[in-house]
């Protein structure tokens, strides 16, 4: 498969937002004002978080997701406080696509496996916030990026795939928000353990990067503030592709 | 024109009705009740999930005999991903399992070997370009995409015809083909998602409201 260009909106209550290391929040506007911009420009897809949800255990981003769906005809990802097979199929019938789970699938790793049985692997995707310990070993956090787990990324995506997952999005911590290209490291970790797609997100600063993740094994690139600021246009992203492809 | 689109438990029903507005559709559907199919005009059979659990859903909803009925009388059906899936004899996800059998063939898990024997990833997923099957697809939905138009894609199992003229469209993946789109008279499926390929998705459901 051609790699996918995905635009990632990070969604706190009603508005698009934008931290550093998943911290300083900054409100950008209206979600879906970026994602129909993104659509019409030509995005493969759209990838939604809430990041504050799993913090207080419930998300109204179902219905972020179904304003979109009405006027954005490609694939959504959705992820943030999903913690049911209910929270699942009330996305999807709001027009998402996939669900992405980190925290709970972390507290209850039968979740992959429910999921995957009910709706398909290919709408489980496992979300993984990583955060370098060592070289070469990074820490799977959850709630945000704000708590250990105390398990290894690489064993976690392992484990996920074997429980069920069909795609892995995989976000360092350390990288996301700092302009300085993906964690190649990780994401060539990630990915040489990986049977199924996976999304490298967090890091996106200059040409070259995508082809950088590209070429470190990721299936599809995730690109968010580079994006709702202007610094880059999809049509430049997708050029930086095209050569890299 | 009324267009039913079946409600089973399984779908993205939300997208593909919104697909169906823009696409110029005006009475839309969404039912459980398959009485509803006899006076339908289109009906859409979309689906996202296990090929056990779907049929498991058409067969408690009394669906089956009343696809059948809707199909005898020449009136166009769209199965949409594992909707597509079922329009087949069975399916092999879980077990073996019958499908709707209104074209021949059966679903199997996609090989995880591509081209040249190296390994491939599943679930396929992203955009690939259609290539026209045997009989290409005048007179079909696809009648006005230009060959190599790329779909969303997004599955790990795939239909495979028994008869060639059946295959509607197929793409590549690693060099290998997999079936994008099945066609038997007026029945039609397609393995990618037209609600969600943009606006040249949006077409094949404006020609299948049209043709």
């Amino acid at each position: 498969m051609p790699p996918r260009l995905i635009a990632r909106l990070d969604i706190k209550g009603p508005n698009l937002i934008k931290g550093v290391q998943m911290e300083g929040l900054r409100v950008m506007g209206d979600p879906y004002d970026f994602a129909r911009r993104y659509y019409e420009a030509g995005v493969d897809e759209l990838l939604y978080v809430d990041i504050v949800a799993s913090l207080y255990g419930r998300s109204k981003l179902t219905e972020v997701v179904a304003r979109t769906a009405r006027d954005v005809f490609v694939p959504m990802t959705v992820g943030g406080g999903i913690r049911s097979i209910d929270d699942v199929t009330a996305l999807l019938r709001a027009g998402a696509d996939k669900v992405a789970v980190n925290t709970a699938a972390v507290a209850n790793p039968d979740l992959i496996s429910q999921v995957a049985k009910r709706f398909g692997n290919q709408c489980m995707v496992l979300s993984i916030e990583a955060k370098a310990q060592a070289p070469g070993k990074w820490e799977v956090y959850t709630e945000t990026g704000r708590e250990r787990s105390g398990m290894d990324v690489v064993d976690w995506v392992q484990r996920g795939i074997d429980l069920g997952a069909g795609e892995v999005l995989v976000t360092s911590i350390d990288h996301e928000g700092m302009r300085k290209g993906y964690d190649i490291g990780l994401i060539a970790a990630v990915a040489a353990v990986a049977e199924v797609p996976v999304i490298a997100s967090g890091g996106y600063g200059r040409t070259g990067d995508l082809a950088a993740a590209l070429t470190a094994g990721a299936d599809a690139v995730a690109v968010a503030d580079a994006l709702h600021y202007g610094r880059t246009t999809l049509a430049q992203l997708r050029a930086e592709l095209g050569g890299a492809a | 024109m009324k267009v039913v689109v079946i409600d089973y438990g399984m779908g993205n029903l939300f997208s593909v009705r919104r697909a169906l507005e823009v696409s110029g559709a005006s009475d839309i559907e969404v039912t459980a009740d398959p009485s509803r199919l006899a006076v339908a005009d289109r009906v859409v059979l979309p689906g996202v999930g296990a090929f056990v659990d779907g049929m498991a859903g058409l067969n408690a909803g009394g669906f089956v005999a009343a696809i059948h009925a809707y199909v005898a009388h020449e009136r166009p059906l769209l199965g949409i991903c594992l909707g597509m899936q079922m329009l087949m004899d069975d399916s092999e996800e879980y077990g073996l399992t019958a499908g709707l059998g209104l074209i021949p063939g059966r679903v199997r898990a996609m090989a995880r070997v591509g081209l040249c024997g190296a390994r491939r990833k599943l679930p396929s997923i992203g955009w690939a370009g259609l290539r026209p099957g045997v009989s290409g697809w005048q007179g079909s939905v696809l009648a006005d995409l230009a060959p190599g138009q790329p779909m969303y894609f997004l599955h790990s199992f795939h239909a495979e015809p028994a008869q060639a003229q059946h295959l509607l469209a197929d793409y590549h993946y690693d060099g290998v083909p997999v079936t994008a789109a099945v066609r038997r008279g007026n029945v039609t499926g397609t393995q990618f998602h037209p609600e969600k390929s943009g606006p040249a998705g949006l077409s094949i459901v404006q020609a299948f409201l049209v043709g």
